[in-house]
């Protein structure tokens, strides 16, 4: 099975890729619209700023036939960055438009807590979730954000503390996304990747 | 539901060599990076510090092929610097698959180097390291691998530096550093209250009681620690447990 990984120009893409073939993947890096368009398993990766972020998509053209790709059902995995911009905005770089699917704001993490969130957290499950099948409860990932989406039903499947409940897994029919970085969390994280390729075939 | 407390092997390389320096003077060889972060990933540490060390300029080429040799061993979180002055510095050892970059002498000199890097990669890729030495003056920051006082207090410069965007602090006391001493929990504490973000702290560790101390006392977010790591002298997989029976939480599953 073939991975489209979107290279919007400011992603971590060597890791995604290593872990992606690691469970015996193959992937290519794609650019273009067309290049989008073709392809049968997305993988939306990202670190950094969101202004980069949406900036990086639309002047490679890329943010319409994202949208569309989702629209006819292709699954896509968002990570970290990935996860935020599948949402309306971010109070990172206000007046940017997200990819609006889920039509809700990410947040800044609030003061009374560390800021980035870095390191490894637990996650509370909300409700059954294909990319956390056969994780134990009390697994832990790895997350490094400063922003996040507050958890909501029905898109999260699994939040994450810190400051207040945020969506760490998000489940919207063919659109799924994570704000830790499974290439970053061990072999749980690969299992994550496991669970999303399966569940992609 | 609790953010873990992290344990960070730290590799300081030297030519292509894991070396380790004893109160920032005098190298032994410890072995082979690729090995040593692949026993490290494997045995649950929940990050690695791979930091270059060689004084020369030409070592540069050396440093990010060991950066991109270690990438390629880890499931987990991976942080490299040493010697980084510019941002096409910073940009190299991301690129050669570092997650976050570090810098020291070179944001002390201008710090501006901090807020660079940050706009461009974000706060949670900019780890400030600092070196710090009582003196009559205080806690002041050291610079040149600890040989030089910058005349910065370092509860200042750590404050500053979150301001200009580093996303984490790497606190080296540079008085235990390589003496087995144990961390320093007063500077730690006095850092980790007077930033909002996390602080790995460094220099000293010898015992499990040592992390115990720094995790309770210094309120660190980490500790890191090389040479009891290198020698086998104590496994992070024992390590972790110890600190969990006595209530730190820590990741212990793979």
């Amino acid at each position: 099975m073939k991975v489209s990984i979107v290279d919007y120009g400011a992603g971590n893409l060597p890791s995604v890729e290593r872990a992606l073939r690691t469970l015996g993947s193959d992937t290519e890096c794609v650019t273009r619209p067309d290049e989008i368009a073709k392809a049968s398993t997305l993988v939306l990766p990202g670190v950094g700023h969101f202004s980069a972020f949406v900036t990086g998509l639309r002047e490679r053209n890329l943010t319409a036939t994202l949208r569309d790709a989702i629209a006819r059902g292709v699954p896509i995995l968002g990570i970290c960055l990935g996860l935020q911009a599948m949402f309306a905005a971010s109070a990172e770089a206000p007046g940017e438009q997200g990819l609006d699917l889920i039509h809700e704001n990410v947040q800044a993490l609030p003061t009374k807590v560390k800021s980035p969130h870095i390191g490894w957290n637990q996650l509370r499950r909300l409700r059954e979730s294909i990319l956390l099948r056969e994780i134990p409860e009390d697994a832990y990932f790895y997350f490094a954000h400063s922003y996040a989406a507050a958890a909501g039903e029905p898109h999260t499947a699994a939040a994450c503390d810190h400051g207040f409940p945020f969506a760490a897994v998000v489940e919207k029919n063919n659109l799924m996304a994570v704000q830790f970085h499974p290439e970053k969390s061990g072999e749980v994280g690969s299992r994550v990747l496991r669970n999303f390729l399966e569940w992609a075939r | 539901m609790t953010l873990a407390r992290r344990i960070i092997p730290c590799l300081d390389v030297d030519s292509g060599r894991v070396v380790k320096g004893v109160e920032f003077t005098g190298l032994r060889d410890m072995g082979d990076p690729e090995e040593l972060a692949a026993r490290y990933n494997s045995e649950g540490a929940d990050e690695l510090i791979l930091l270059d060390i060689t004084a020369s300029r030409d070592g540069r080429a050396t440093f990010l092929e060991t950066v991109n040799r270690v990438a390629q061993q880890l499931n987990i979180p991976f942080t490299a610097g040493g010697g980084i002055r510019r941002l096409e510095d910073g940009n190299a050892v991301l690129r050669a698959g570092a997650d976050k970059v570090t810098v020291n002498t070179a944001a002390v000199a201008r710090p501006e180097l901090i807020s660079e890097l940050a706009a461009r990669f974000g706060s949670q890729a900019v780890v400030l390291s600092m070196d710090v030495k009582k003196t009559n003056a205080g806690w002041e920051v050291f610079v040149r691998g600890g040989a030089e006082s910058s005349g910065r207090d370092a509860v200042a410069w750590a404050r500053e530096g979150v301001s200009r965007g580093a996303g984490e602090i790497l606190l080296t006391s540079i008085d235990r550093d390589g003496t087995c001493s144990g961390f320093d929990c007063g500077l730690t504490a006095a850092i980790a209250a007077q930033v909002s973000v996390p602080v790995i702290a460094s220099g000293g560790a010898k015992t499990f009681d040592d992390f115990l101390a720094v995790f309770s006392e210094g309120h660190a977010d980490a500790a890191l620690a090389a040479s009891i790591f290198h020698t086998a002298e104590h496994s992070i997989g024992t390590l972790k447990k110890y600190l969990a029976g006595r209530g730190v939480p820590v990741r212990l599953s793979p």
